[in-house]
């Protein structure tokens, strides 16, 4: 299993903290994953529908949006950072 | 010395930086982030990623030591509710060339807002709530240290 984990309103739109699916091919990229999740619509749509508004951490670490997700066991998905 | 904390409680700049020095270096840095009031904001909270927050801030830590000769530095964050005034962030460095320590102490601060998951919400009065947005120049000011 992959636990997808969401912050800030990404977190409010999709209204989970976290939940678990079964892991996508090693080949499956990061954002691979959110156009899936986006296409089950509503508070989904609206938080994933525009990634180029999302960032990624696979396992903790910051990762570019093309990485494939691997045996990774956490995705987090979140808006830019603004944190200081 | 390198100190990292992640903390919801308020912390006391004047020991932090006693303890910097106290390290003999005879040049200390520091920049302590506030919660700018007005706009009628009433509190921002902050949010963060627990598993990764202090491991991330350790790496950033790790960075700037490996770019000045520091002798030690201290970087605290908190979450959670704050109201205008209340302090944010705290970073302190410590070195025997002042050079070093402002520059890493400006590094560590431009490296935190663009690389340590932190997200910050407005609250207004009346009720209106906002996520602040990352700003362009933040992100370019981090990528200015290479």
């Amino acid at each position: 299993m992959l636990t997808i984990v969401y912050f800030a309103w990404v977190r409010e739109r999709i209204g989970l903290d976290e939940e678990q699916m079964a892991r996508p091919d090693a080949g499956t990229t990061i954002a691979d994953l959110i156009a899936l999740l986006a296409a089950r619509g509503g508070g989904y749509a609206d938080a994933l529908g525009d990634a180029t508004r999302l960032r990624a951490a696979l396992d903790q670490r910051f990762m570019a949006l093309d990485t494939p997700i691997g045996d990774a066991r956490e995705l987090a998905l979140f808006p830019p950072v603004t944190g200081g | 010395m390198k100190r990292v904390a992640v903390q919801a409680g308020d912390f006391d700049v004047a020991a932090e930086l006693v303890a910097l020095e106290a390290l003999g270096g005879g040049g200390v840095a520091s920049f302590t982030g506030v919660v700018r009031g007005g706009g009628g904001l009433i509190a921002l909270e902050l949010e963060h990623y627990p598993a990764m927050t202090q491991a991330q801030v350790d790496r950033i830590c790790d960075e700037a030591m490996a770019r000045w000769p520091l002798l030690g530095l201290s970087v605290i964050h908190r979450f959670g509710r704050l109201e205008p005034g209340a302090r944010i962030v705290f970073v302190g460095t410590a070195s025997r060339h002042r050079t070093a320590a402002l520059e890493s102490c400006a590094f560590l601060i431009d490296w935190l807002k663009s690389e340590a998951p932190f997200w910050k919400k407005e609250h207004f009065e009346g009720g209106a709530t906002g996520w602040v947005e990352a700003r362009v120049e933040d992100e370019t000011k981090a990528k200015g240290w290479g």
